[in-house]
């Protein structure tokens, strides 16, 4: 400070003062509910099933509801990390069909192209690499032909299901070893997919929060411009957040091919759409810059809650997908209210 | 019609006693204006003084706190703008808001189309009556004319005509002239008299002082969201107006310190790109701070991004320590010691959503990475130092930057570059929007660096800050540079004389071989 003779130095501090001010002036009340808001109405749905369906509360039921969650929880974590940089990446679901579909048939028939029989692991990680390509070739697209990811990947989503037709012949594959389908299996009580979407998300949670990719995905959604001026990679971290979002994408699309013991060349269509609704609800702004995985897997909880209670209580399925959307839209007019 | 006190005139408008808070700000308090009819008011204040404040409140943008306002003697409520037309009141905004795809007549007309029946559009009395206006005012535009083509200066008359299209009594101009050349400012203050004779009242807002004697009749100063008075325009000398803004004299505004100037650090010899930036070359030295003056648009800011390599360049080259080294992308730059501090904070140079600490470290964070983990201590405890040595104004490290006051924000910016050590700190625009206090610590900042042995390249728009802080002088004009000048030559008259074209180059192309 060189000096303090004039007003403006003052006025500059009693700014900050009143920005306090100005956040104390919505009540805690309403403060709490704009950052939990999310968490209470998971609770209250929970407690309007609880109340209305005896099953709801048991625990074999609270574990269908995890085991249900868990592979739009694994897409949205991917799909968190893009909408956080201010992208989208619609070919989720294709990629988690196409994963799922090269792992099986790398299982029943040996790998692509050679034909060489392999064990299930490997062909897992055969099925991780076609989602890591799929999403590194959309994040080459996005940045290099600076083409706006919703429509790069509104291709990808049709390109990667045609592939995946193409590929299969349009013919679904089954008969997988043990090994594989206890992907699917319970570990004591839990579902193993439950288990494997914890560990991604706890993992996501760390990156975001505490590593150089995720201050730089924040960054980078919250201004491209001013992190590339701080000389932020922009496009080469772009590329490898949206091939995690394909790895995170094919892991489902396997997980999902376990739990069925069939690889359908039309799996997981419309995914995308659940995983944005768990992410947008879970407060992540489509403008990029903010978000969390705690909000995303809740965003995805409250999906599977409210279908799996809409089930219990016998609603119609027209309905309940009335019903998700409403709860949608209200969401994110919530999120609207809490940017404000 | 200059003596504000002429008995039994009503005024067009008349502010009285206005106050306007923001969260954090007392934007305007107990504010007074008076417009007569046929006046030319010009306001003027520095950034933050509460002149646009004032003119959204006029203009039914955002209400008053408190206090009254009356349009042609009749006590008003102005709640939106639409409410400001309908009462005569209209605005041409600093940024044009025309729809560059339709014609000159539809944009003159847009969401007013004189119609038939069935909501059909009247096209031929459309066009019959853009015409009729635009040879009413004197401006001689095609009707028909698509806007995307047109200058600044013809947009900005398409605006005029449209503010003027709802038989307005009061025209507000917020910052008419600063991206027009000289001919163009003749032409808008020929359409500005026309209007007067017309009896329409005309409030400026304007940064050009200089211009105030030949078009204002008054002057209103504003200072720190007060009026401090208002004044006559043509027998007010400019530094009594300075005093007026600034409340003190204008020496006190750049605390130059100067240090000895050392060897060549950076140098560029024939920077191009096309339409933009046209061989410009020059040098800074270490302790040294280089001015850049020019108009809006003369390339001042593409020059800089070349510099480090935000913008593609097609040829030219950067020599730093007598080496040649080819910066390709900010990153470079940035390890090569070159840094940016981006005209507009908010678009280039924060990211808004995120945490002071957050951008304090974005341009260093590889410093704070261990093993891709980002070791929280570590940067708090620069954030923390950052945070006190430039007087950041926050409640805390987590606290959002969007949430600073505009010179809090430039000083997390600052800091953000401070951090990366840089040897040339360009600054661009460095003071624009922000109060005098952070103005004159930001200066502090300078001196800090050139006694270090860093090098400055100076851009700005307020040329009493490049003439008050810079040892050498350069002028742009239409993207190239015309002028390489020692301090002592440089005078405002001078400058200005370069900067809009109207004294010819002293720099030659042979000026780099």
């Amino acid at each position: 400070m060189a000096d303090g003779q004039e007003p403006p130095a003052f006025s500059a501090e009693a700014q900050v003062g009143s920005d306090v001010a100005l956040s104390g002036r919505r009540s805690r009340l309403t403060q709490f509910l704009l950052r939990y808001g999310i968490v209470l109405a998971l609770v209250a749905l929970g407690a309007v099933f609880a109340w209305r369906s005896p099953v709801f509360l048991t625990s074999e039921n609270l574990l269908q509801v995890l085991l249900q969650a868990s592979v739009n929880i694994i897409v949205a974590l991917g799909m968190t990390f893009v909408i956080i940089t201010a992208g989208i990446d619609l070919s989720v679901g294709s990629t988690a069909a196409l994963s799922g579909m090269v792992a099986a048939t790398t299982m029943s028939t040996g790998l692509p192209i050679v034909g060489i029989a392999v064990s299930w692991p490997v062909a897992v990680l055969v099925g991780l690499l076609t989602g890591v390509l799929v999403g590194f070739a959309s994040g080459v697209i996005v940045t290099s032909l600076r083409i706006t990811p919703f429509i790069v990947t509104l291709g990808m989503l049709s390109v990667v299901r045609g592939l995946t037709l193409i590929y299969s012949g349009g013919r679904p594959v089954f008969g997988f070893p043990e090994g594989f389908t206890n992907l699917a299996g319970t570990i004591g009580p839990v579902p193993t997919p439950a288990i494997i979407a914890g560990i991604l998300a706890i993992i996501s949670a760390f990156v975001l929060r505490f590593t150089r990719l995720g201050e730089y995905t924040y960054a980078i959604g919250g201004n491209e411009e001013a992190a590339r001026l701080s000389g932020v990679p922009v496009d080469r971290y772009k590329i490898a957040i949206y091939t995690l979002c394909g790895a995170f994408a094919a892991v489902a699309g396997i997980v999902l091919t376990a739990r069925l013991r069939v690889a359908e060349p039309n799996a997981a269509s419309g995914y995308e759409l659940d995983a944005i609704a768990a992410t947008v609800m879970g407060g992540t702004s489509l403008f990029g810059g903010e978000g969390t995985v705690v909000g995303t897997v809740i965003g995805a909880l409250i999906i599977a809650t409210l279908r799996n209670g809409l089930n219990l209580l016998n609603v119609q399925a027209y309905y309940q997908q009335l019903a998700i959307g409403l709860v949608i839209i209200l969401a994110v007019a919530l999120d609207r209210f809490r940017q404000r | 019609m200059t003596d504000g006190n002429a008995p039994g005139m009503t005024p067009t408008l008349r502010v009285a006693d206005v106050s306007k808070s923001y969260p954090g700000v007392r934007a305007l308090q107990h504010v007074d204006l008076e417009v007569l009819p046929g006046e030319i008011h010009a306001v003027i204040g520095e950034n933050g003084a509460g002149k646009s404040t004032l003119m959204k409140i006029v203009f039914g943008v955002t209400q008053p706190d408190s206090g009254a306002i009356e349009v042609q003697g009749t006590p008003v409520h102005i709640g939106s703008p639409v409410e400001a037309q309908r009462l005569g009141v209209a605005m041409v905004h600093q940024e044009l808001s025309l729809v560059p795809a339709l014609d000159v007549a539809r944009n003159i007309y847009l969401g007013r189309e004189p119609s038939l029946a069935l909501g059909i559009i009247d096209w031929p009395a459309l066009y019959r009556n853009a015409g009729a206006l635009l040879r009413r005012l004197g401006i001689a535009l095609n009707p028909r004319q698509v806007v995307r083509g047109l200058s600044t200066a013809h947009k900005q008359m398409v605006e005029i005509a449209r503010a003027l299209s709802w038989q307005s009594k009061l025209l507000i101009l917020d910052e008419p002239t600063s991206s027009l050349t000289q001919g163009e400012i003749r032409e808008l203050f020929r359409i500005l008299r026309d209007l007067k004779t017309g009896g329409v009242s005309v409030l400026y807002i304007s940064h050009r002082l200089e211009e105030l004697p030949e078009i204002a009749d008054r002057v209103t100063v504003m200072r720190d969201g007060h009026t401090v008075g208002t004044v006559d325009a043509r027998s007010t000398p400019i530094p009594a107006l300075i005093r007026m803004m600034v409340g003190r004299g204008v020496d006190q505004l750049f605390p130059r310190a100067h240090v000895p100037i050392g060897d060549e650090i950076l140098r560029v010899e024939g920077l191009t790109r096309h339409g933009v930036v046209e061989d410009v070359s020059f040098s800074v030295h270490a302790g040294e701070i280089v001015g850049m003056a020019g108009l809006v648009g003369a390339g001042r800011s593409e020059t800089a991004r070349l510099i480090v390599g935000a913008d593609k360049k097609d040829a030219g080259r950067t020599i730093i320590d007598g080496r040649v080294v080819e910066i390709g992308s900010p990153a470079v730059a940035i390890a090569a010691g070159i840094a940016l501090l981006p005209e507009d904070r908010k678009q280039q140079g924060l990211v808004l959503p995120l945490p002071v600490k957050n951008n304090l470290s974005l341009a260093t964070l590889r410093e704070f990475t261990r093993f891709g983990i980002v070791w929280q201590r570590e940067r708090d405890r620069m954030a923390q130092r950052f945070v006190r040595d430039l007087s950041i104004r926050t409640p805390n490290l987590d606290f959002r930057v969007r949430n600073l006051s505009g010179g809090n924000q430039q000083k997390v910016v600052l800091g953000k570059w401070l951090g990366s050590h840089p040897r040339v700190l360009i600054f661009d625009e460095p003071t624009r929007g922000i109060d005098v206090g952070a103005k004159v610590e930001v200066y502090e900042e300078m001196n800090d660096l050139i006694a270090r042995g860093a090098g400055i390249l100076l851009i700005s728009s307020e040329l009493p800050e490049v003439l008050g802080m810079s040892d050498r002088v350069l002028v742009m004009h239409e993207g190239r540079l015309v002028a390489d000048l020692p301090r002592a030559e440089a005078t405002p008259e001078r400058v200005i004389a370069l900067a809009s074209g109207e004294e010819l180059p002293v720099l030659t192309s042979a000026h780099h071989g």
